[in-house]
């Protein structure tokens, strides 16, 4: 097949699968935010990419200042929570200034947050330049380890999955184990009811959609680690998260895991036989079609309509 | 006047309105314009044909399609095809390896014409393929999205996949299709040369008479029963379809007959700016594409041309003095336009007449206040229809 051993098709599918998983562990980062937004509330945020691009700066500005005071090694578990609280108050403002009039017309939604995050990216460039920067990483988080001579998996790799598990877990606890998150689905599946026995339904509004940008800034600083960041690095993965919630059925967790980890292993991995872009197209077009079969997605919740 | 053409233009009050757009588009622009910024209005006119387009769609239909640039593409890349098998004849192009075929294949390594490309000898064909590709494209898309009942955003952000699949595609396979530069250095139309300043002059008035014409066959379908239904479907889907109509039948058409109207404004793109490229497909343009509409306003066939030179105008001054100012400005005009504005310029328009003319006197029109009732049931309903289950609160 293509000319390769079995042995080496063996290390290309680990090594390429391992390149997948950390593209899984942004998409899905991004997707968890967008699946919180979207597949909550029902809102569209288009600028939810630029959400990880503040999140991503913030990193690389506290990167600058680590470097000057020679704590490059500490930085990161502060720039990660930094990236989430910044992108959290961000978001909090985005609401109410904006979204919070648009709840009644979802399509609107779309165009205003497509127009800003246009805003977005043009502070971005004047701000930051419209060149690409990246992070000073710290040191334990360079380089690979080789369990045999042939694969070689890099650290960051892994430091993005773990993180990505442990934020997982956290959006897990905190919508169905925690008061917040019972508010939340309350508020999705009958407003008024909750309203009338008490939930502040905007307020829950407002944090739920915070909650969103926030985890989307996280995603900005686990990006940092695998790439470099310019002012329009968040738009190339909106349509990406779009399709992944989407693909993986709005409303559900567990699905939203699944359609990360499809589709970022089918496009690592065709990528790696087919040229980089037909692996793109043969991998969205997949989905696009599965959709129009199962437009519900495929782990749609079974709700009587 | 007799009901057909009282349809077509839409009563009285439309009459005024097309009369006053035909007399800038084809007497004072013209007059007033010289041939660069003529042919740059004629541009800016081809994609007044996609936001017409996004009217029936998006404004009655209630369908947001984010992949009008597909159709647009589709048509202007069919024109472009027949252009550039005209200008690389053997003769022109005998520097090359092969010669006689277009010259991005021969940069690519590919010596013969391909299969797909050799309809696009013939100009009958190729007419053919503008007017029949895109619709085929559509109904495929439309009929396996609306027959299952994929609606509202989901139907948005699936369009938005496949444009941007189709731009990928496109820069992807360089050697088919002229890769991200696209397809350039068109030269002749039959023989006839289409860079000189009076052929510019002439495409343009061909644009803007076909663009007129659309603008007369939507008002015809908008003010027919099916317009009607149109309308009813975007606010209350169930009912129409429990009226016993097949919601799906009539989405699929108004989806197809706007890809037809994209792609007529991509051919006519093509032929009056001399190239194609995947920048008018993807993402961006068929986004853009709807904010002209959303500035014009989504309710006027009319009042979209305005939004779509007004808008592109705008591109244009503020890109050639501030660059780093247009985005802010572009995306403050969403913004504003979808939170103060929902009808545009067109909706502006309509309150201050009413004002004025409730002034004037005491009884307001019939025909205004059924544009306001619209303008209310757009605020307060949820575009958004049939969404699977899970995201309906």
């Amino acid at each position: 097949m293509f000319g390769y051993s079995m042995a080496d098709i063996g290390n290309i599918v680990v090594m390429q699968g391992f390149s997948g998983l950390s593209l899984f562990s942004v998409l899905l980062l991004m997707a968890l935010g967008l699946a919180i937004i979207f597949g909550q509330m029902g809102v569209i945020n288009m600028a939810h990419g630029e959400f990880m691009t503040i999140g991503a700066y913030t990193t690389v500005f506290l990167s600058k200042l680590a470097v000057k005071y020679d704590i490059v090694n500490y930085y990161f578990v502060f720039a990660i929570i930094a990236a989430f609280i910044i992108a959290f108050a961000i978001g909090y403002l985005v609401e109410f200034v904006l979204i919070r009039h648009l709840y009644k017309r979802p399509l609107d939604t779309l165009l205003a947050t497509w127009g800003l995050s246009l805003v977005m990216q043009q502070i971005f460039r004047s701000t930051f330049g419209a060149k690409e920067v990246s992070a000073e990483l710290p040191q334990w988080l360079l380089g690979a380890f080789q369990p045999t001579s042939d694969i070689e998996i890099p650290i960051n790799g892994v430091f993005v999955m773990g993180l990505a598990a442990v934020v997982t877990f956290g959006v897990f606890l905190f919508m169905f184990r925690s008061r917040w998150g019972l508010n939340v689905r309350a508020t999705v599946q009958n407003r008024v009811m909750a309203g009338a026995v008490g939930i502040n339904t905007k307020k829950v509004d407002r944090v739920t959609f915070a909650l969103g940008c926030g985890i989307a800034g996280v995603a900005g600083a686990a990006f940092t680690t695998i790439a470099s960041t310019g002012p329009t690095t968040g738009s190339l993965y909106i349509v990406d998260s779009f399709m992944v919630v989407v693909f993986g059925g709005a409303a559900s967790l567990m699905g939203t895991i699944a359609s990360a980890f499809g589709i970022a292993q089918a496009q690592s991995i065709l990528q790696f036989f087919m040229t980089s872009s037909m692996g793109k197209v043969t991998t969205l077009l997949v989905i696009v079609l599965i959709l129009m079969m199962k437009p519900e997605g495929l782990f749609a919740a079974k709700v009587r309509k | 006047m007799n009901t057909l053409t009282d349809k077509l233009l839409g009563g009285k009050q439309g009459a005024i309105g097309l009369a006053i757009l035909a007399a800038i588009i084809l007497i004072v622009l013209p007059l007033g314009l010289d041939p660069f910024r003529i042919g740059m209005v004629g541009k800016y006119l081809t994609y007044a044909f996609v936001a017409v387009s996004l009217v029936l769609l998006w404004g009655y239909g209630g369908i947001l399609s984010l992949g009008q640039g597909i159709f647009f593409g589709l048509g202007g890349y069919c024109m472009a095809m027949f252009l550039k098998l005209e200008a690389s004849d053997p003769v022109s192009t005998k520097i090359q390896t092969t010669p006689g075929i277009p010259d991005f294949m021969d940069w690519n390594q590919i010596t013969a014409i391909p299969l797909f490309w050799q309809p696009f000898h013939s100009f009958t064909l190729t007419i053919l393929a503008v007017l029949l590709v895109p619709t085929l494209f559509a109904f495929i898309i439309g009929f396996a999205m609306f027959k299952r009942r994929v609606g509202g955003v989901y139907f948005a952000i699936i369009t938005q996949a496949i444009a941007l699949i189709l731009t990928i595609l496109i820069v992807g396979q360089q050697g088919y299709t002229g890769g991200v530069n696209g397809i350039t250095d068109l030269k002749t139309l039959l023989g006839w040369d289409i860079r000189t300043d009076h052929a510019k002059y002439i495409l343009y008035y061909i644009n803007a008479f076909l663009l007129i014409a659309i603008i007369m066959a939507s008002r015809y379908i908008l003010s027919s029963k099916f317009g009607m239904l149109l309308l009813a479907m975007r606010d209350k889907e169930e009912r129409v379809r429990f009226s016993g109509y097949d919601v799906s039948n009539f989405k699929i058409f108004i989806f197809c007959f706007a890809a037809l109207i994209s792609a007529i404004g991509g051919a006519m793109f093509t032929l009056q700016v001399g190239f194609m490229s995947p920048t008018f497909i993807g993402i961006v343009p068929s986004i853009e594409m709807v904010i002209f509409a959303a500035v014009g306003g989504r309710m006027s066939l009319i009042g979209v041309v305005y939004g779509t030179l007004l808008v592109n105008y705008g591109k244009s001054v503020f890109s050639e003095t501030y660059p780093e100012l247009w985005l802010f400005l572009m995306g403050g005009l969403f913004i504003s336009v979808v939170m103060f504005f929902p009808n545009g310029l067109a909706g502006i328009y309509t309150d201050l007449m009413k004002k004025f003319q409730s002034r004037k006197t005491k009884s307001v029109p019939v025909k205004l206040e059924v544009v306001a009732v619209v303008h209310e049931k757009t605020e307060s309903e949820p575009i958004l229809t049939s969404e699977p289950a899970g995201a309906k609160a």
